[in-house]
């Protein structure tokens, strides 16, 4: 009796989300939050981050699948000591849909 | 005004946070901390002999005070060395802050000498870890530490100094204030109330322990409850000593290694009340069959862990003993007649069966002798393997922060250093590591600074010379092809300890091993207490790896 692994989950074909996340700004953020997401496996298919006008916070846009791993995702992100909140939106937001025309 | 270069402000700063002793080995980058270490009249320093023995030192004195500890390390493979010992606190929930020496910041990228970025790859084992830019910050990155290693689920935080950032000069007003927990979350009560209904309302109620009633120091309130709601009462491995082994309500361990009848009791539950603990894989075994026809309250301070594997009819986010408090006073008194002598009846038909407990030359007698000759106040440690099982199973526990074993990342090497560690926090207790063949040797080198520290240690060896779960699982699972489990090589423990300064004692060669081990554990000081197991013992009973808790092998 070896025990099975489950095959990976196929993320597409799930609707897509926003999340937006507000964070210290300091180096080694990023590297929390992608780190986070790549050890689970959980595909980001798109990133931006930019410092806020107060320069000590930085908000980050990220476009993710809503898979049901999605919710404990979420929980995960909000554990990070330099992540301050994390709200999400639908796939309608239009944060990315401007971005398109870099992305041709 | 004060003024002071970076390393003594570490320093000064674990001082006034308490830290008493820290374990560690200097090197390049972390020699100005060292220096300044060397001028402190408060801290006394534990020379380890590998960093890893260094990082399970500082958790071996943080399991038994509940405080973070720290452990140092130098750059590069002295920072790399202390990595299994961070992801094992990490998976334990065990506070500790880590702190390693860096190559100059302006180096930092340029591979230079003993460079390593520990930071990032202690990003996915640590609660939170910092790399220090100037010696400025250390005053705000130093409590920093400590708070997110103490609060909420406690777990490790590394923080990486670069060496010039503690020779770097830094004014300053005042010290900051020494750290304290922050606050525990706020209460729902509403779901208080519900799970106190569904308590009284159950026919068949289990209460589940976890490590985090150890950590809330909630014991006494668990086990109050129990007696109140008339609750079964199983413990992971993390938990053992939460309830006394032989309460009446105790049901003693579940999992992959427990009796027959607690997982048989479990399977029969209407309600599981979890609290502090995680559904891990080797206490549940596959999940969806998991207590199949029960309602879970699952009480956690990680609000990630609700609903993680198994989703909760009522999930309460909160500290393990403020939610106890809460729930106690709206519980109902329940004697539970009918369902406890039925949990009576599995237990004298599935008991756990201990073949040769009246035998020291057995595991479990060895085991039972072992607790003969010792009180409640003595420390159990183990390695990982079956020795670490054969205890769990047969070992009466007691009191919580009594046992400290690798749960979660079920690290060979763990044993001996964490026992040091557990005798340089509480001298005057007897500290017992129960180990076997292959873990002692993970870290064998930490017999010199257990003969240097001259401590209370005792180290019981179980000596099957062989890898025995592996050897175990290769014979259970893997159609007896026994590979790379069994040692050829046979060596000499008893010199091995004798060279080290260690006195040691063969039970194998004693006529009267019981009287033989009796005395070498009520001697002062550290003794190696050898004793060989017969290769063909295995741990029972066993559920295999990925099946139900019911389909049980053995026992």
């Amino acid at each position: 009796m070896i025990e099975q692994v489950a095959e990976p989950l196929q993320q597409q074909g799930f609707a897509k989300v926003v999340l937006e996340l507000e964070v210290n700004n300091h180096p080694g953020v990023m590297s929390h939050i992608c780190n986070l997401f790549a050890r689970r496996a959980f595909n980001v298919e798109g990133i931006l981050c930019m410092p806020m006008s107060d320069a000590s916070r930085s908000r980050i846009w990220l476009l993710v699948f809503e898979d049901q791993r999605l919710d404990q995702m979420v929980l995960q992100v909000e554990k990070l000591v330099d992540v301050l909140s994390v709200r999400r939106h639908g796939a309608e937001h239009e944060v990315f849909e401007r971005l398109e025309k870099y992305f041709h | 005004m004060m003024q002071m270069n970076g390393a003594e402000l570490i320093v000064r700063l674990l001082e006034r946070q308490g830290i008493r002793t820290i374990a560690g080995i200097p090197g390049g980058a972390i020699l100005p901390l060292y220096d300044a270490l060397s001028g402190s009249d408060i801290i006394r320093h534990v020379l380890a002999r590998h960093e890893q023995g260094a990082g399970f030192m500082a958790q071996g004195m943080a399991r038994v005070s509940g405080r973070p500890e720290v452990c140092f390390a130098s750059s590069g493979p002295g920072a790399t060395n202390l990595v299994t010992a961070i992801a094992d606190a990490r998976l334990d929930s065990i506070p500790m802050v880590a702190i390693t020496g860096q190559v100059p910041l302006s180096m930092i990228g340029t591979d230079a000498f003993q460079e390593v970025d520990i930071y990032g790859m202690t990003v996915p084992i640590t609660k939170h870890n910092f790399l220090v830019r100037s010696a400025a910050e250390l005053l705000e990155v130093i409590p920093q530490a400590f708070r997110i290693a103490m609060s909420g689920r406690p777990g490790p935080v590394l923080v990486d100094v670069p060496k010039d950032v503690q020779n770097q000069i830094v004014s300053f007003e005042a010290y900051p204030e020494p750290v304290v927990p922050d606050p525990v979350p706020v209460l729902d009560m509403a779901a208080i109330e519900t799970a106190a209904r569904m308590i009284d309302q159950a026919e068949r109620p289990v209460l589940y322990l976890g490590g985090g009633v150890v950590h809330s120091g909630a014991s006494r309130l668990a086990v109050t409850l129990a007696e109140q709601a008339g609750l079964p009462t199983t413990m992971t491995l993390m938990a053992l000593g939460t309830m006394p082994v032989d309460h009446p309500l105790s049901i003693g361990m579940l999992g992959m290694h427990a009796a027959r009848y607690t997982n048989f009791v479990l399977e029969e539950s209407d309600l599981l009340i979890c609290v502090g603990a995680r559904f891990d894989d080797r206490a549940i075994g596959k999940a969806a069959q998991f207590c199949p026809n029960a309602q879970i309250i699952h009480i956690d301070i990680d609000p990630a862990e609700l609903h993680k594997i198994k989703t909760a009819h009522v999930a309460i986010n909160g500290d393990v003993a403020t939610v106890l408090e809460a729930l106690l006073p709206r519980v109902k008194q329940s004697l539970r007649k009918r369902w406890l002598s039925h949990v009576d009846s599995l237990k004298s038909r599935f008991p756990m069966a201990m073949p040769g407990r009246d035998n020291p030359r057995t595991h479990y007698g060895l085991v039972h002798a072992v607790a003969a000759a010792l009180d409640d106040e003595v420390v159990i440690a183990t390695d990982v393997g079956q020795h670490q099982m054969w205890v769990a199973q047969a070992y009466p526990f007691r009191r919580p922060r009594q046992w400290l074993t690798s749960g979660g990342l079920g690290t060979m090497g763990f044993g001996v250093p964490a026992a040091i560690g557990a005798a340089l926090s509480e001298p005057d207790r007897t500290v017992v590591c129960f180990t076997g063949d292959g873990s002692f040797k993970m870290n064998i080198q930490e017999l010199a600074t257990l003969a240097e520290e001259g401590l209370n240690v005792k180290i019981v060896l179980m000596n099957n010379n062989s890898l025995g779960l592996v050897y175990q699982q290769q014979n259970l699972f893997y159609g007896k092809r026994v590979f790379a489990s069994k040692y050829r090589g046979e060596p000499d423990f008893l010199k091995i300890a004798e060279g080290f300064g260690i006195a040691a004692v063969d039970l194998d060669s004693s006529p009267n091993p019981r009287a033989t081990l009796a005395q070498a554990l009520q001697s002062r000081g550290p003794c190696l207490i050898h004793a060989s197991i017969s290769r063909e013992e295995f741990v029972y009973p066993m559920v295999p790896p990925g099946a139900a808790n019911t389909e049980m092998i053995g026992g």
